[in-house]
């Protein structure tokens, strides 16, 4: 499952979406929003997207991990809108029969996802706000 | 000539006022020329494009990628998805 999403993001059905007989590993990265960045107090989030290029980028990286580590399902979920402290932004779930190449593939996923998906933050700060 | 959709997103949308138009460019234009051709209609996006990438038909394309009829050119900011702003500053 690759998707941008209006919808809070359900971490439990995520990992489902993984859960495989022979997979003896799930590993699973949650980002949140941060009340800070940088020094200055964060009120909320707003992020935007180019949901169907995002979601072919999801796919290319997904095939990335597959071909650097033998996993057995990956899958990946990124929300956008309004986004309050606390919220899941974007969540990654990567299943493999050992818990490294899980591990690895998900810290590979999400620093792939930050670089290359087209998806963007603006920060809303009490007194402005920017897209960062 | 040929007729291509723009998309804006983010601070782009923002100072565009919108999220999409349609602009005609001569056949084989360069994609990099859009932000160029799209000031005069949306003059405050020229303080934003000197970092913008690109996007042809949903996938990223070089600056000198000849533009065709029918074209869908996304106008890309530096990307922020994820969760933790550090590692792209």
């Amino acid at each position: 499952m690759f998707e941008i999403t209006r919808e809070p993001i359900d971490i439990l059905r995520l990992n489902e979406s993984v859960a495989r007989p022979e997979a003896g590993g799930i590993a699973l990265f949650i980002g949140v929003v941060r009340d800070h960045n940088l020094g200055r107090a964060v009120d909320h989030l707003v992020y935007d997207a180019y949901p169907e290029m995002a979601e072919l980028q999801m796919r290319a990286i997904a095939g990335e991990a597959r071909a650097r580590w033998p996993i057995c399902e990956i899958t990946m979920s990124h929300r956008i809108g309004r986004l309050e402290i606390g919220e899941v932004s974007v969540a990654i779930a990567v299943s493999s029969a050992h818990r490294l190449e899980a591990i690895e593939a998900c810290h590979y996923a999400i620093d792939r996802l930050k670089e290359s998906a087209p998806i963007w933050k603006k920060e809303v700060w009490t007194e402005g706000e920017a897209w960062v | 000539m040929a007729r291509v959709k723009v998309l804006f997103f983010a601070a782009l949308a923002e100072a565009a006022g919108r999220r999409e138009t349609y602009i005609e460019v001569g056949e084989g234009e360069a994609v990099g020329r859009l932000p160029a051709l799209l000031v005069a209609a949306f003059p405050r996006l020229d303080a934003l494009c000197a970092n913008v990438a690109f996007a042809v038909n949903a996938e990223y394309a070089a600056a000198d990628r000849a533009l065709r009829d029918g074209d869908e050119v996304a106008l890309i900011p530096p990307v922020s998805g994820g969760c933790d702003v550090r590692d792209h500053t």
